[in-house]
């Protein structure tokens, strides 16, 4: 294994709010981070950092070992080119699909293909139907998404993204929208890109899905990481009495014993 | 290039102007009142079940809406006098063709806000023993006035500008007196940059005050 | 009092000839109004203070001031400012392109501001640039729900138009003066001038409605 991502002291505001108060995380290739938090922990904010959707308040983000942006006198700069580039690297979930309406679903997993990447048609609609098929809904390739149940425009989501090859995938709560019975369909997607061994950075509620895909899981309160670890021991014996709390609050979620 | 600003003709002109300013006034409050409030009149009945109200209202508003009111205040000022043997003065034929123009645009946002209310209101109207006519008056009204307030307001903001088009048939008003000023005084630039800063000044304000008042609405709503 | 509208038919291709200049005039306004709207609109929407500042002014500065003065201006004043030789269409098409161009830039804002947050972050997400979620993602939506108020803004125009007689270039309105004058017959000239304007203005706002209700139908919301 080998270190694919690395984020150091990330720090990010909004106004006078501080979200992130200093992160560090390093990922390695293959592996599959859960992000656990209550809502306003700044879990769905570091994701987005990562991808500069947000951009960083302060601190460093290296992908594949480099560097983005430029240092200038203790400041990091950014040029747009750099971060479009980047985020074609990085592939991302949303929780409302956010897939275009105007195009098919095939197009939909065309468009970053040959309009980022510049691939050739020929090449990125076989690599656009491969993708489709690796979710299950090649034969949707030519619907609107509008035609489509929420499981399955989140799994043309993440189509969309895997066709750009990309190096980590990022999912923000990728279920929290989707009715109870349509959940499973999307979580057995990603549990089969895990398998698959694509690096994976997912901020869920899931709890199941964390105990049973992740390798480590990270719990995030107040802008900091409170723990991390393998998910079998931190879900059973968390170590702070915040995380238990949280646990406890998932009272959905039973533990094997 | 090169050219010299120089607003003192203007200022030495201003009796002149002023003159042309309550023109414009003048011709503003009256077309804008008999415009927004015949336009409601006309809304009304376009809105009735009646054929006998609704199918002329309509056939008023589709014609008064589908010509450019330029064309409708010279057709005012030489066509009406020969049709009907009633003389018009460049005042009366502008004042006729905003005023039925306002009224045909007015009477389609009236009756899209009463269109808006809910049907519950009427029946709750008549339940209570109301009348169709003290329903709408008490009840609809009130409500769908306040509902359309801002596009009522955008219209008088377009009535303003319109009647500048009186100049055309020769009515004394702003504009008018600013190419008179300007051919007298050779000082096209500075007249007509003036009239054009009159009416930023006066309709500005009023254009933020509409955003506002979409927002208070919005809010309310 | 007898309608003859024998005077007005012989001279007909006079009227014809007005109209084709009319409808020259509101499609060359057309034709620089709208993509020059679509720059007024981005300038505002920009999150760079002056160029939103500048923008906003022109827009609210030419939605607030008559377009009968503004035509004046650009006629009799322009000339003087920068040596130019304006002729009547210059000074229409010029007039009329900014004018509705400020229109047309609340309109396009309108839509772009109607397109759900997430349509940007998706086209991010994908690494595109802001030129190319714009024109791929952005744009082809918002356009569509636009269609109804753009074609009302044309027909608005169309009409405003008729301004352009007054500094004498020949368009329906001019042409029915001259004949109104030549055959004295203001009456039946006046009458099938506004019936021309009447029959092209209403076909126009039929299409519109049409539109509208077709895109309602496809369950697309329309901005206005």
């Amino acid at each position: 294994m080998s270190e694919i991502l690395r984020i150091e002291n990330l720090h990010k505001s909004f106004d006078d709010l501080e979200v992130l108060k200093g992160i560090d995380l390093t990922v390695q290739s293959g592996e599959t981070v859960v992000i656990l938090g209550s809502s306003g922990s700044g879990k769905s904010t570091m994701l987005r950092c990562v991808n500069f959707m947000e951009s960083p308040t302060n601190g460093k983000i290296y992908l594949n070992g480099d560097l983005i942006g430029t240092e200038r006198n203790g400041k990091m700069t950014y040029k747009e080119a750099e971060l479009c580039t980047l985020r074609s690297r990085i592939g991302m979930v949303f929780q409302h699909f956010n897939l275009f309406p105007h195009m098919t679903v095939l197009e939909n997993v065309l468009e970053g293909q040959v309009i980022v990447l510049g691939r050739a048609k020929m090449e990125a609609r076989d690599k656009a139907m491969a993708q489709l098929e690796r979710v299950g809904l090649a034969e949707k390739a030519f619907e609107y998404p509008s035609r489509l149940s929420g499981g399955q425009k989140q799994r043309v989501a993440i189509a969309r993204a895997l066709a750009m090859d990309p190096e980590v995938m990022l999912f923000d709560e990728v279920t929290s929208a989707l009715d109870p019975e349509l959940v499973g369909e999307v979580l057995k997607t990603m549990r089969q890109l895990a398998e698959e061994g694509m690096t994976m950075l997912c901020v869920t509620h899931e709890l199941g899905f964390a105990y049973h895909v992740a390798n480590r899981v990270l719990f995030l309160n107040e802008g900091i990481i409170l723990e991390q670890g393998e998910p079998q021991s931190i879900l059973k014996n968390p170590d702070t009495n915040r995380m238990r709390e949280f646990l406890d609050g998932h009272s959905l979620f039973k533990l094997p014993d | 290039m090169g050219h010299t600003w120089d607003f003192a003709t203007i200022l030495q002109n201003w009796p002149v102007l002023w003159v042309g300013i309550k023109g414009t006034v003048f011709i503003f409050v009256i077309t804008v009142v008999l415009g927004l409030g015949g336009g409601l009149v006309v809304g009304v009945a376009r809105y009735a079940k009646s054929p006998f109200l609704s199918w002329p209202a309509r056939a008023f508003v589709e014609v008064f809406r589908n010509t450019p009111v330029l064309v409708q205040i010279i057709w005012f000022f030489y066509a009406f006098p020969i049709l009907t043997g009633i003389e018009t003065d460049p005042f009366l034929a502008a004042v006729l063709g905003i005023s039925l123009n306002t009224m045909a645009f007015s009477a389609e946002i009236y009756r899209a806000g009463i269109q808006s209310i809910d049907r519950g209101q009427w029946e709750a109207g008549k339940a209570i023993g109301m009348t169709y006519n003290q329903t709408l008056r008490r009840i609809i009204l009130p409500v769908a006035v306040k509902r359309v307030l801002p596009a009522l307001t955008n219209r008088g903001i377009e009535v303003f500008k319109m009647s500048t088009l009186a100049s055309v048939v020769g009515y004394v008003e702003t504009l008018n007196q600013a190419k008179l000023i300007a051919d007298l005084n050779y000082n096209p630039i500075e007249s007509y940059t003036a009239v054009a800063l009159i009416f930023f000044v006066v309709l500005f304000p009023v254009v933020q005050g509409t955003y506002v008042l979409e927002r208070m609405l919005r809010k309310g709503d | 009092m007898e309608w003859n509208f024998l005077a007005v038919l012989r001279d007909f291709d006079l009227l014809i000839l007005g109209l084709l200049n009319t409808l020259k005039v509101t499609g060359l306004a057309l034709l620089f109004g709208v993509p020059l709207g679509l720059v007024l609109a981005l300038s505002r929407l920009s999150t760079i203070r002056v160029l939103s500042g500048v923008a906003g002014f022109i827009v609210e500065f030419f939605r607030t001031t008559p377009p009968l003065v503004q035509l004046f201006w650009f006629f009799f004043a322009l000339p003087i400012l920068v040596d130019v030789r304006m002729t009547p269409l210059i000074a229409a098409v010029v007039t009329f392109s900014i004018q509705s161009s400020a229109f047309f830039a609340e309109i396009f804002r309108g839509g772009i501001l109607s397109i759900d947050k997430g349509q940007w972050e998706g086209a991010k997400a994908i690494g595109m640039t802001y030129g190319q979620s714009l024109r791929r993602i952005i744009l082809p939506q918002a356009v569509k729900r636009m269609i109804p108020a753009f074609m009302e803004r044309s027909i608005e125009l169309l009409k405003t138009t008729t301004l352009v007689s007054t500094v004498a270039y020949t368009d329906l309105m001019f042409q029915a003066n001259e004949l109104a004058q030549k055959t004295f017959r203001p009456l039946e000239v006046y009458t099938v001038v506004a019936v021309i304007y009447f029959v092209l203005i209403f076909v126009f706002s039929q299409a519109s409605i049409w539109a509208e209700h077709r895109l309602a139908k496809s369950g697309e919301g329309t901005v206005r």
